[in-house]
């Protein structure tokens, strides 16, 4: 008998605190496949955010630290600076990443700081119980849009992947899902990928996950991945914004 | 081999941080501070460092965060407006037990306020500024050699404590010449930084978390006792001030910093006119000197605080005088520096109305 | 012979590897675990072919595949 999958060593094996079905476990899990791969565990440094994934720093066994809120990106510049042989990560929710930390992660990135974000996108704010987050899409209800997301009053949604790809700092920004196992599959190559462009010294690098809640969201963790499918990659595409090796922007 | 250098203010304290050791400088630009970035963003790459601007103090805290928990000896620096982003950071590092020295070269306020110089800054750098219970060591220099002396031994004193120091200068100090000389602190015992998170190999596999999350009470509460007793530590062994003509003084005017320098001016004419009057200046704002206070209560009658702000520091000096003597306030705003025959006129109404 | 192992103390039914099977041989336990949540398991081993399509979906890292 051969073991064909088990849970990879970078994760500890305390059970999560994670709802049923959150998505957030697959992609823990992603990340930590992809250090044991690479080999990385004792090099790798995380920093976790402050949402659902604040208590991060106990489910990766690498050296984490915990940032406020937004400032993960700052917070691993000053790591990476520090310890440059170091494989520094930053986990982030869309509520971290593309409202409060907004300017930490366009800077981080312009600068071409040689990090990795896991941008998990699942278009509202989990911990804090269900408001709308800069990603919400216009119509859906949350506590906070109460009536359905209203885009005269309430703004769009922001396009992470697209927008960073505009920048020269980043090596590879690219937008996946974990809705089925297919594209589990590739969201771990993504991951992967940015990791080694991050070992290799050829820019910042940060892979979008599209993701759920179905907590807040109010569905099963089954229709919660229908609901990524149907309604999220419509707004948000898959695919590869910008990778320095395969020379053209998207 | 002495050797002593004409420099200004701020850049005389980039120079004494790189000497303590400092190779990692993270800040944003804003008046009266911008010498001590510009001269990092120089200095720092000639002995191998990192210099990064940062797009906001907000970031520049948090790089420094990041890489006070990767072990470095790290700086950054702003004034007031900007000190205030940093407050959330700070209160981190406090949580998270990170050792890093903070410069603020005060301007006036509140708000968007002035570029002058002020001490208004006192109740955010002694009384918190970020939220939660911890304390900030906080010198404040009245010269420019005291500047490179403190800055020196803040780095020590971070690493000792595992906590941010801040050096609380103004806008004078920032902007002055004048001749510095550059020396070692008094060496101190200073632990391992085998907390840092450098990467498991770097220490022995052992898993290193920066953190300053405590979500169960009864830990959160074990964490605060622990702090206190840090704080309690530091009470008593990092108390610093000068004592000026105080033996015979029947009044003790209390000023910090660049208001001190005035205020030995005062006195000098003072003196020569025969009062007795003398000066207490803090040098450790937190913690408070009050043992320098025990010495001159026996003879002093009365006290005068002296401040560029509102009357901060005043509180503290009548906390620790505790109704034992008369406390009198003097002071300016809005970066207007007070002249010598001011606060001796002070002085002399006070003793004149007795 | 395939085998996949389900740590059902781990798992929080959120029945995600249900339908991902492609022999449809994961179902929801009746029992409960300790947490309260009725765990997956598997109806007929002998059809399983080790895909690991429900432990890749698994967001607890509940199941472990042998071939």
């Amino acid at each position: 008998m051969v073991k064909v999958f088990d849970c990879p060593k970078s994760l500890t094996d305390m059970p999560t605190h994670y709802c049923p079905g959150c998505t957030h476990g697959i992609i823990h899990r992603l990340i930590a496949e992809v250090i044991d791969e690479l080999g990385i565990a004792d090099k790798a440094v995380g920093v976790a955010p402050v949402g659902c994934a604040v208590l991060a720093y106990n489910y990766f066994v690498c050296d984490m630290q915990e940032a406020a809120h937004g400032r993960a990106p700052a917070v691993a510049t000053g790591i990476k600076r520090v310890v440059p042989e170091g494989v520094v990560f930053t986990y982030q929710g869309d509520g971290d990443l593309a409202s409060i930390g907004c300017a930490e992660i366009v800077h981080a990135a312009a600068r071409g700081e040689l990090i990795t974000t896991v941008f998990v996108n699942n278009g509202i704010y989990g911990m804090t119980g269900g408001q709308m987050a800069p990603t919400t899409l216009p119509g859906d209800k949350t506590s906070t849009s109460p009536y359905g997301r209203d885009t005269k009053k309430q703004g769009f949604p922001i396009r992470v992947s697209e927008m960073l790809a505009t920048l020269d700092g980043p090596a590879y920004i690219a937008r996946v899902s974990v809705h089925n196992v297919a594209n589990i599959v590739k969201a771990k190559r993504a991951i992967k990928k940015a990791f080694e462009y991050q070992i290799a010294g050829k820019g910042f690098t940060l892979v979008e996950v599209l993701s759920t809640c179905p907590t807040n969201w109010g569905l099963t963790p089954k229709e919660s991945l229908e609901k990524v499918q149907r309604d999220m990659m419509p707004y948000f595409p898959l695919g590869d914004y910008k990778d320095i090796e395969a020379g053209e922007k998207k | 081999m002495k050797q002593r250098v004409l420099m200004k203010g701020n850049e005389a304290i980039a120079e004494a941080a790189i000497r303590a050791g400092c190779r990692f400088f993270f800040g944003y630009p804003i008046t009266p501070q911008n010498e001590l970035p510009e001269y990092m963003s120089r200095r720092l790459p000639e002995v191998g460092g990192t210099f990064v601007q940062a797009e906001s103090e907000v970031s520049a805290i948090n790089m420094v965060y990041g890489a006070a928990g990767a072990g470095a000896r790290v700086m950054t620096s702003s004034s007031s407006p900007g000190i205030s982003l940093k407050q959330e950071g700070i209160s981190y590092m406090a949580g998270a037990q990170l050792p890093a020295v903070i410069v603020n070269i005060v301007r006036g306020g509140p708000g968007l306020g002035s570029i002058q110089p002020g001490q208004g800054d006192y109740f955010q750098s002694v009384k918190g500024g970020g939220h939660g219970d911890y304390r900030l060591v906080v010198l404040a220099p009245a010269n420019l050699q005291e500047a490179v002396d403190l800055v020196t031994e803040a780095f020590d004193i971070a690493d000792l404590y595992r906590n941010p120091v801040l050096i609380l200068g103004d806008g004078l100090l920032g902007q002055m010449m004048e001749p510095v000389e550059f020396r070692q602190s008094t060496p101190r015992e200073l632990p391992a930084k085998d907390w840092a998170t450098t990467g498991l190999c770097n220490h022995n596999g052992q898993k290193n978390v920066i953190n300053s999350l405590v979500l169960h009470a009864i830990d959160l509460e074990a964490h605060n006792i622990h702090l206190q007793e840090k704080y309690a530590l530091i009470k008593v062994a990092e108390q610093k001030a000068e004592l000026l003509h105080c033996d015979d003084a029947e009044l003790v005017v209390v000023a910090y910093g660049s208001t001190a320098r005035i205020v030995k001016t005062a006195i000098a004419q003072l003196r020569d006119q025969g009062h007795r009057v003398g000066l207490l200046r803090p040098i450790s704002l937190w913690p408070f000197p009050e043992d320098a206070f025990a010495k001159v209560m026996p003879v002093a009658k009365d006290f005068l605080c002296v401040e560029m702000s509102a009357g901060q520091m005043v509180e503290d000096v009548k906390l620790v005088v505790n109704g034992a003597r008369p406390v009198h306030f003097y002071g300016r705003m809005g970066g207007i520096v007070p002249t010598p025959n001011e606060i001796a006129t002070q002085v002399l109404q006070i003793m004149g109305v007795k | 012979m395939a085998k996949v192992t389900f740590n059902e103390e781990r798992c929080k039914g959120c029945e995600l590897c249900i339908h991902v099977c492609p022999v449809k041989i994961v179902i929801m336990q009746k029992k409960f675990n300790k947490r309260g949540f009725n765990p997956a398991g598997v109806s007929d081993m002998s059809k399983c072919i080790a895909c690991a399509a429900c432990a890749r979906i698994c967001p607890d890292v509940v199941i472990s595949v042998d071939k």
